[in-house]
């Protein structure tokens, strides 16, 4: 605990939802690093463990059905998991904060938008109400929200739904937050008023020198806006790059798969290449690379003759997430869960790398 | 293909039924009975339903005692060893009583909740697929009814279906208690059917078979009903005990069964007034009935269980 | 080039918004779809794309005859959609048939997957002889990628990926010759919304399908359409082949589109000029005069709220382009 520790620290996280043999392992051993002022991107399908992670380090996980079976989550170097519910509380809101996908369900629809954001000055912050109104106008006019005035006095169902994602992270904003979590913040939106939003997060995080953790499935956004970003993958983080570098030479096949099946703007008509199968039961997870039943390359990489290994080391030995040797990384360098990670690093993402 | 599908069912392990062949038996109602033989809850309240029902039929079976046999120096005997549950006021067998008056009661009970449950099942379905003038008409419709108080609208029908007086028949006195209860009952259960049923016309699964060409019965029969019905099955296990227990009402006030008919709620209402003196005429019927509706609730449950296969 | 099968004039169709409970009193319309006409040819996939409340999904309930229209006509294969009734339009819905967006919803939780893809076969007897049904089921779950084993299986057994094909599985029992396809990938992940347009893509040149392809996702739509129809509050904008709408766009509602979509590569961030929308849709209970767009659109001029401009290609446009000021402007990155 020096004052060098990061802003949250993620550490080996692991997470089991239901009993026995349906016991499904949700979380199997996430770590990442979030910086003041950073923006980490976590990518994945679902079921792939980002929105659960998240739940985590905001303690509201919902326990059961959830168990936190390993780990560490520290904030400014201070343990969260095992702190109690009271200082938890006050880290919500006042240190770390959340919006999430759906603005129209979070936002409650019987009390104004203002009254809702006033509410936390209040007993917060124990300003009078009047006050209170005055500040949740000052702060839907920060988030753009036009005629921010009037609008306090309105109801989420008088908002449009980028005027309620607005007003969510109005909501969010208002105790100062240091991390900000947006769990997939602009899926439900029209793709307008989707620029709009991420423009209005990215710019928010600048001014307030906050860490954010957006979670999303969108390559495109995640291009747009992310630093670093950490690919996850039936609840463990396969691979962690800086943006450019992971989109340049991405060094895991799930990765590269996800890539090839997103449709390009730029590009006309002609067979995808997607990733093959479904993702893994949770309560069964293959041994091995998680992976291996899906990848392309796991059978030819086995067999590699350049490779001193046996066969069969993606359906029997679980690869850890490594630093690989990626001269064009940033500082932050390329990590990745594959056995054959170097192999991959060196090609272009549109090679496709076949027996 | 067809050669390995046959396998299926042995495949399965606990499907006994394998010379059926498959086709007959996939099915939701088929793979509910599936579901339901191997529920204890089921076992159990089908168990007690079926004695009720054995008891209701062939009552003698149980008792060799005549239930209107008076015998007015032992009136309000406690139980002992000759008459296990106690005399009533009128010196009769409580427990001859109690086992003859579960056809009557049964009676009551079943055919009133399935009238409701059918009259607001059709109603409420109807009105969530037609939707428009027709939801308009028919809700006005049950509010008129739903607005009748129960004993005021009890009184109203049964004294202008019976003259003052008049002696009528078990049988006859038993249908007209049960229109009644069904006619002042429908409206909640059209209620609930159809939230159900608007809420489920709304699916696109229902959009899907509108594509394909499918008429209104087929939609509102095998699509929508299905996904309805665990609301007013619920409704429908509950009320039952509630509707024993408002021929007991009407019995009370003198317009519903009433003597030489023996139900369980003509020997609660008999001995309202001497609950104290008499406490053992009370509980036994009072028991009987409760065994009843929790047997028909477990049974409700049970079923709704079953019926959705997303709980298996 | 052949006749079109399916023929799309002025189509309208207006929501009364009501009041009162036993007596209606229409107090207004919501202009859902106003005026849309387009063509569709044998085999050919016709992309419409547009935001949230632009009448797409409306446009794929009319066209299935789930609503009836308010004005406007449909030919189908030469016929008069709209005057077929009875058995001639349970007859047409063999050939025409929709894939629904929400794989959860779409299929009933209380079927057996037999149960719904069969269906189809129970509705028009006709089609498949009793005992050849069960075969057909079979196969046809085939055809999409499904264990043919799995009949007796329940919908909640089956991935989102997975009940899209049976989905799709069911559409297509009846052999139809057009297929709406109502946002048929955008519930799903990525990598299975990849498997899901390559399955649509190789069943269209199997049975020689033509689509009508609903979607809000721009690359989505490119990948698998011919032509495409840009709608904004009920009309169609722009409509075009595929390159010409994405690579010279005219109407500058597609231009802002286009340019939203954000690009997954991290080297082009910043260097992308992104056409920035001001406000929100306007209520289509209460459209703007003229061009429906000019409240939101960076070129609006007088002309705009007077004017309605006509869908016709000009000069500047070598495809039909509803605006007054219509040009040819580059927003995608060139590759």
């Amino acid at each position: 605990m020096t004052d060098a520790a990061p802003l949250l620290e993620v550490e080996d996280l692991r997470v089991e939802f239901g009993k026995g043999a349906d016991t499904a392992s949700v979380l199997n051993g996430v770590s990442y690093r979030v910086e003041a002022g950073e923006t980490l991107a976590v990518l994945g399908e679902s079921g792939s463990g980002k929105s659960v992670t998240a739940q985590t380090i905001m303690g509201i996980l919902d326990t059961p059905p959830g168990r936190i079976t390993g780990g560490a989550v520290r904030f400014k170097g201070e343990e969260l998991l095992g702190a109690d519910r009271e200082r938890r509380r006050l880290l919500r809101g006042e240190s770390m904060a959340m919006i999430f996908q759906d603005a129209l369900s979070a936002l409650n629809p019987v009390y104004t938008v203002g009254a809702q954001i006033a509410e936390q000055f209040r007993f917060r912050r124990g300003m009078s109400k009047k006050d209170a109104m005055v500040r949740a106008a000052e702060l839907l006019d920060q988030v753009k929200i036009p005629n921010a005035k009037q609008r306090v006095k309105e109801y989420p169902h008088q908002f449009s739904g980028g005027m309620r994602q607005r007003a969510m992270i109005a909501m969010s904003l208002a105790l100062d937050p240091e991390l900000l979590i947006a769990d997939e913040p602009t899926t439900a939106l029209d793709v307008t008023v989707q620029a709009q939003i991420m423009e209005l997060l990215d710019e928010l995080r600048r001014e307030r020198d906050m860490g954010m953790i957006l979670i999303t499935h969108d390559l495109g956004v995640v291009a747009e806006v992310a630093d670093r970003i950490a690919v996850m993958y039936a609840g463990r983080i396969v691979e962690e790059a800086d943006a450019a570098t992971l989109y340049a030479h991405p060094a895991h096949p799930y990765t590269r798969g996800l890539m090839a099946s997103v449709p390009r703007l730029d590009s006309s008509r002609g067979q995808l290449d997607p990733i093959p199968g479904l993702p893994p039961s949770l309560t069964n997870i293959p041994p091995g690379c998680p992976f291996h039943p899906r990848c392309a390359h796991a059978d030819f990489r086995g067999r590699a003759p350049q490779s001193s290994v046996s066969g069969d080391r993606c359906r029997t030995e679980l690869p850890l997430l490594r630093v690989l040797e990626d001269p064009a990384a940033g500082p932050e360098g390329h990590r990745a869960a594959c056995h054959f990670a170097e192999q991959f690093v060196a090609a272009s993402p549109e090679e496709v790398l076949t027996p | 293909m067809t050669d390995t599908l046959r396998q299926e069912p042995s495949l399965a392990g606990h499907d006994e039924g394998a010379v059926v062949s498959p086709e007959a038996e996939s099915g939701l109602w088929s793979d509910a009975w599936k579901q339901l033989r191997r529920r204890p809850l089921f076992i159990i309240s089908g168990v007690v339903i079926i004695v009720l029902l054995v008891m209701a039929l062939f009552p003698s079976l149980f008792t060799s005692v005549d239930p209107t046999f008076q015998v007015l120096d032992r009136s309000g005997e406690a139980p002992n060893a000759s008459s296990w549950f106690g005399r009533d006021l009128f010196g009769r067998d409580v427990y001859a009583r109690a086992i003859y008056g579960a056809g009557p009661s049964l009676a009551v009970g079943l055919l009133a909740s399935l009238g409701t449950v059918v009259v607001g099942s059709l109603a409420g379905l109807t009105m969530g697929y037609f939707r428009g003038l027709t939801d308009s008409v028919l809700s006005r419709i049950g509010e008129i009814f739903a607005g009748i108080p129960f004993v005021l609208g009890g009184i109203v029908i049964l004294t202008s279906l019976n003259k003052p007086g008049e002696i009528v028949g078990s049988t006859r006195l038993i249908v007209q208690v049960v229109l009644t209860i069904v006619l002042l009952s429908w409206p909640l259960a059209m209620r609930i059917m159809r939230a159900a049923a608007l809420a489920s016309s709304q699916q696109d699964y229902v959009k899907a078979a509108r594509a394909l060409g499918a008429g209104p019965l087929r939609i509102m029969f095998r699509h929508m009903l299905p996904n309805c019905l665990a609301p007013v099955l619920v409704y429908g296990t509950i009320q039952l005990g509630v509707f024993i227990g408002a021929e007991a009402t009407l019995s009370y006030l003198g317009i519903g069964l009433k003597d030489p008919v023996v139900s369980w709620g003509v020997m609660i209402s008999e001995v309202q007034a001497r609950i104290i003196q008499m406490p053992h005429a009370l509980f036994f019927p009072a028991a009987f009935l409760v065994v009843t509706v929790l047997a028909f609730v477990m049974m409700g449950d049970a079923l709704r269980d079953a019926l959705d296969p997303r709980g298996r | 080039m052949s006749d079109p099968i399916l023929s799309v004039r002025d189509l309208v169709k207006h929501f009364p918004i009501t009041q009162g409970v036993l007596f209606k009193k229409t107090i207004g319309q919501v202009h859902a779809v106003d005026g849309v006409s387009f063509d569709l040819h044998p085999g050919e996939t016709l992309g419409v794309v547009g935001e949230s409340g632009c009448g797409k999904s409306t446009l794929a309930q009319v066209l299935m005859r789930l609503e009836p229209p308010t004005s406007g006509t449909v030919t189908f294969d030469g016929e008069d959609l709209f005057a077929k009734s009875g058995a001639a339009l349970k007859a047409w819905r063999r050939d025409m048939q929709i894939v629904l967006q929400d794989p959860y919803t779409s299929l009933n939780p209380r079927k057996t997957v037999g149960d719904i893809v069969g269906e189809p076969f129970e509705i028009h007897p006709e089609v498949a002889p009793k005992g050849d049904r069960r075969r057909k089921v079979q196969e046809l779950l085939e055809v999409v990628g499904l264990n043919p084993e799995h009949i007796r299986r329940y919908p909640h057994q089956f991935s989102g990926g997975q009940r899209q094909r049976i989905g799709i599985a069911r559409a297509l029992a009846l052999r139809p010759r057009v297929i709406v396809c109502d946002e048929p990938v955008s519930a799903l992940d990525v990598s299975i919304q990849a498997q899901v347009m390559n399955l649509l893509g190789e069943l269209q040149t199997e049975f020689g399908l033509s689509y009508v392809f609903i979607a809000h996702d721009l690359g989505v739509v490119r990948h698998l359409s011919d032509r495409v129809a840009v709608m904004y509050l009920g009309k169609i904008v722009e409509i075009g082949d595929s390159e010409s709408i994405y690579e010279r766009a005219t109407h500058p509602y597609t231009q802002a589109l286009l340019s939203s979509v954000p690009v997954p590569d991290p080297s082009l961030r910043g260097k992308r000029e992104v056409i920035r929308l001001t406000g929100d849709v306007p209520s289509p209970a209460d459209p703007p005069s003229g061009c429906r767009f000019r409240t939101r659109c960076p070129k609006a001029e007088a002309i705009c709220a007077e004017q309605e401009p006509p869908l016709v290609a000009g000069e500047s446009s070598d495809h039909p382009s509803a605006c007054h000021f219509a040009e040819v402007r580059q927003v995608l990155p060139v590759a």
